[in-house]
């Protein structure tokens, strides 16, 4: 195990009980409670890497936490490149992994 | 026979590159950084689509049959690992949405045909076949498979590279100040900077913008002037845009001399899989600030194009200056004023497609020999300039 | 006519500060805040949806934070306004035009404002500098702040078992957010070495007595470190992260005084994941926007009023120089007062004026300390990833710039494509910088990766609409929150 959520009973900070809200991704449902970011519902569930880049094909997940790396951009509901350390999961969101191959010249094509 | 040639853009690298190529002895004056103006600041059209029947349109055909064989020489000087020009043969399709923009596009297309343009009339269904993603209200479009584009910055280092190959030197953040001149005055036989003293038996002013600054700076002013355009680029995306695609509008833009904001929808992809959006026309001087007022326009227009860019973000812009002359006709070739001054210059949108064969026209001059193209339309006594040039100090 | 008086960017500390003190003068006040929780960094804290019982534990000065969330709820002539990004600063005609839009971080269809103020107050901010190492673009490798974020924010844990790596007195906090959310700390790296740190941190005694704050809270990091039986190693750095598609360990090595690796020091940690925090870098493209001038050192300068070269546009917090919280609550206080129409030289900021003089020396202090030593690049191999969004690798850019011999940084990044990916040089261009400058000379162009013209990404359907477009079927989510907290 590695990335996850503080349990909430053990919690120092005592967080309130929260809504629980639900995210789909790569065919699995993901739970999280209301006021988790996309990326923290993801992390909490050990899902590290959620994005594959265009030339070397790598995985990406998490990186600067605050909306300046833009590693960590997935398509939601079909919108694409949306911070997902950024963005409020609100319930229901079907987010979907980017990964753009670099256009073929059109002497391949 | 040693050559200065002013100014490490596209075009002053074409001209070092075919220069040394002959043998002469080239040295490049840049009072910046290589391609650090407008070459790094526009989207490498090599266009044909675009042009008005006359010695423009005429220099462009000439010009797309040369950048493929350049596209190849430069591979096989410079190596697989200098970074590719990205030379992409991609075609353009100029769409019109109105049925008056549709009589322009067919009639403007006819005229090239005759002037030996590849210009093809498609229906719209042939259109969306091109263009999957394009607003299928098309009115007219037309076909040019003979449009190209270039990666403009990496363009202009690997002509430089080759042409360092072949001995020339390449001065950075090094000035002109002024001429050097013979006894009598008329004669130009170097130029001084802010480092030293650089002779010369030729002058090649190929400052792009500032070829008119650097031009009154030699004693023999040039009335060229900078058009500022704007372009837009999105991230990465799947590869929709397949040619250069732009609205019937842009022919307008680029011929008329308005000095009012004029903008048109431009949209391409690049090798990186981003898509370029542009344009725009300015005279803000050589003021660059961003001006969301013209942005915002073309983000109006490109989106008519192809709908699904209004969900596509800005990750940034860039803006250039094209160098334009009053009568928008490039000045190839000698000073009349001043002998041993040359000036390549005034391209306006068109400098990275013409910048080649204005260096082989630059060449032939310089060895008087016979010029791929004739170069009367491009010299600097010409009739339309006339009214426009002071006498040389 | 301006729209408001006192214009604020950023809720951070500056930025709060700021605008309780413009209020005092009597001006309105605006601040527009890009995420959708006010506190910026330093107080990233559980959402409104989810409050904890006991926030404070986590956090320093919270008190100061609901003083001021109490301030905006109170007072109609303070707004706060979250969800607010400020993606384009126009400055023409001698007027600074903010242009924003409202709504989700990166949604559709949200309204676009373009807003003139009296006067502007930047107090943008700062984001971690992450030096580049071999392997760190494996999924588990996040900068400090990101653990800090997770760990604040959320109360997720990056890792079981986490390495900090880094330099400067942030990687502590880190460590404490970490051991509060129960990772186990393996070790925290700190380049800088013990010579190097006796040697500033120990120098003018006199002036850390008045940094009591500080020194308290050093003290309290010190504790944890000796109660959880953390190793603090100073003179060390992470020099390879290693794994097939996850962290599973990194190399440690000692670094010398330039922070090149010592051959033969190399030892493997086992690991789940890895924090890089190697200092900050201030968040300068609306300033740019501006027009603001820089300083040698790439922050915006600023005199005792917190005025920036251009007439009614301020700045404070960590863009004009990195000093953490206390100096940027003084700064902010500084800047909204004179904004606002005081001076500096009046009694109310008698004691601003002398906490900036106190923390400014102490921002000091950590910046000759833990200063990035210019043997860094020394662990980076060929293939090391150097700018993350574009895949470019060292080796990559060693041979374009010996291949092109440019010595332009425009040229340079078109050509590598390095900085152009979608965080446009935030997280490289310093790096890329430091990789491609030939011989410390600078670039011939005079360009700068800090210079960033859209600063943060708008729809091209929410560009195209004109400002205050409100749409018949309005796709936006949420339209900017009068935020009351």
């Amino acid at each position: 195990m590695s990335a996850r959520a503080v349990p909430p009973a053990r919690d120092p900070i005592r967080p309130h009980p929260a809504a629980a809200v639900e995210i789909e991704f790569e065919g699995r449902t993901y739970r999280g409670v209301l006021g988790q970011s996309i990326a923290g519902i993801l992390l909490a569930n050990n899902v590290i890497d959620w994005r594959t880049t265009s030339s070397n094909h790598a995985p990406r997940g998490l990186f600067c936490g605050i909306g300046v790396c833009f590693d960590c951009v997935v398509a939601v509901d079909g919108v694409p490149d949306i911070r997902a350390c950024q963005r409020r999961a609100r319930g229901g969101e079907h987010v979907e992994r980017q990964h753009f191959s670099l256009p073929s010249t059109s002497q391949e094509r | 026979m040693r050559i200065v040639v002013v100014g490490a853009g596209i075009v002053g690298a074409a001209c070092a590159r075919a220069l040394t190529g002959a043998g002469f002895d080239v040295t490049v004056l840049e009072r910046g950084a290589v391609a650090g103006g407008t070459s790094s600041s526009c989207e490498g059209n090599l266009l044909v689509s675009d042009k008005t029947p006359g010695p423009e349109l005429d220099l462009a055909v000439l010009a797309s049959t040369r950048w493929p064989q350049v596209a190849v020489e430069l591979k096989d000087q410079l190596g697989d690992t200098f970074p590719s020009i990205e030379y992409e043969p991609k075609g353009g399709i100029v769409v019109a949405y109105s049925s008056a923009g549709a009589d322009a596009l067919l009639t403007f297309a006819e005229t090239q045909r005759q002037a030996g343009v590849r210009a093809r009339t498609i229906t719209p269904e042939e259109g969306l076949e091109l263009e999957p993603h394009l607003d299928p209200q098309i009115a007219a479009a037309v076909h040019y498979p003979d449009d190209a584009q270039v990666q403009p910055t990496i363009a202009v280092e690997a002509l430089l590279a080759s042409a360092r190959k072949a001995g020339a030197s390449v001065r950075t953040g090094e000035r002109v100040v002024g001429a050097l001149r013979d006894a009598s005055g008329d004669r130009i036989v170097g130029v001084h900077t802010d480092h030293a003293d650089h002779a010369a038996d030729a002058v090649v002013n190929a400052a792009g913008p500032w070829a008119g600054e650097v031009a009154a700076l030699l004693g023999a002013p040039v009335p060229v002037l900078p058009r500022f355009g704007m372009v837009l680029v999105t991230p990465r995306m799947s590869h929709r845009v397949f040619h250069k695609v732009y609205d019937a509008d842009y022919v307008g833009a680029t011929q008329s001399g308005d000095a009012d904001l004029q903008t048109s929808a431009v949209v391409e992809s690049t090798a990186a899989g981003t898509v370029l959006i542009g344009s725009s026309r300015q005279r803000v001087g050589f003021d660059d600030r961003l001006d969301v007022r013209v942005i915002a326009q073309i983000a109006a227009k490109a989106i008519a194009l192809f709908p699904f860019l209004e969900q596509t973000q800005v990750m940034r812009t860039f803006g250039g200056f094209r160098p334009y002359m009053p009568d928008h006709l490039p000045v190839i070739g000698p000073d009349h004023r001043v002998a041993g001054l040359y000036h390549v210059t005034g391209h306006e949108g068109a400098g990275i497609g013409l910048s080649v064969v204005s260096a082989d026209i630059l060449l032939a001059q310089l060895t008087q020999s016979a010029a791929p193209l004739d170069p009367t339309p491009f010299a600097l006594n010409r009739a339309t300039l006339a009214p426009h040039l002071n006498d040389a100090a | 006519m301006a729209d408001v008086d006192v214009l604020i960017v950023g809720a951070g500390p500056a930025g709060l500060a700021a605008a309780t003190s413009a209020r005092r003068v009597g001006a309105t006040v605006r601040v527009l805040e890009a995420f959708d929780e006010s506190g910026g960094q330093f107080w990233r804290h559980l959402p409104a949806t989810r409050p904890a019982g006991n926030e404070p534990r986590l956090h320093h000065q919270w008190q100061r934070y609901q003083q001021f969330r109490s301030a905006v709820d109170a007072d109609p002539a303070l707004t706060l306004d979250v969800g607010a990004h400020v993606w384009a600063i126009e400055h023409r005609d001698d007027a600074v035009r903010v242009n924003v839009v409202c709504g989700d971080v990166d949604g559709t269809g949200r309204r676009r404002e373009s807003v003139t103020a009296n006067s502007l107050i930047l107090a943008t901010g700062a984001h971690d500098r992450a030096l580049p190492v071999p392997g760190w673009t494996l999924p588990g490798v996040v900068t400090a702040g990101a653990a800090q974020a997770m760990a604040k924010g959320e109360r997720i844990a990056i890792g079981d078992r986490v390495v900090i790596a880094g330099a400067g007195p942030f990687l502590f906090p880190v460590t404490e957010s970490l051991r509060l959310a129960g990772s186990t700390v393996v070790g925290v790296y700190e380049a800088a070495g013990f010579r190097r740190l006796a040697r500033h941190w120990l120098a003018r005694p006199w002036e850390l007595r008045s940094a009591t704050t500080k020194m308290t809270e050093l003290a309290g990091y010190f504790g944890t470190h000796l109660r959880g039986r953390i190793p603090y190693r100073p003179g060390w750095g992470v020099v390879a992260i290693n794994g097939t598609d996850r962290v599973e360990s990194a190399t440690v090595a000692r670094l010398d005084e330039q922070w090149r690796p010592v051959a033969g020091t190399e030892r493997t940690v086992q690991c789940d994941a890895v924090c890089l925090g190697h200092g900050f870098t201030p968040r300068l493209e609306l300033a740019i926007a501006a027009g603001c001038g820089l300083s040698r050192d790439r922050f915006v300068t600023v005199d005792d009023g917190q005025r920036t070269s251009v007439p009614s546009v301020f700045a404070a917090g960590e863009i004009t120089g990195i000093g953490g919280v206390d100096l940027a609550l003084a700064e902010g206080e500084i800047a909204g007062w004179v904004a606002a129409g005081g001076a500096p030289t009046d009694s109310q900021l008698v004691a601003a004026v002398r906490a900036r003089a106190v923390f400014s020396r102490f921002a000091r202090r950590i910046a000759d300390a833990h200063r990035i030593g210019s043997g860094w690049t020394d662990w980076l191999e060929p293939s090391t990833m150097v700018c993350r969004c574009e895949e470019v690798d060292y080796g990559t850019l060693l041979a374009v710039r010996r291949d092109t011999e440019s010595v332009g940084l425009r040229s340079l990044k078109l050509t590598t494509r390095a900085g152009l990916g979608l965080c446009q040089g935030r997280i490289c261009g310093r790096s890329v910088e430091c990789i491609l400058a030939t011989d410390g000379a600078g670039f011939a162009d005079g360009a700068s990766s800090d210079r960033r013209p859209i600063a943060a990404p708008i729809r091209l359907g929410e560009l195209s609409r004109p400002p205050n477009f409100v749409d018949d079927d309005d796709q936006s989510t949420t339209t900017s929150e009068r935020k009351s907290v």
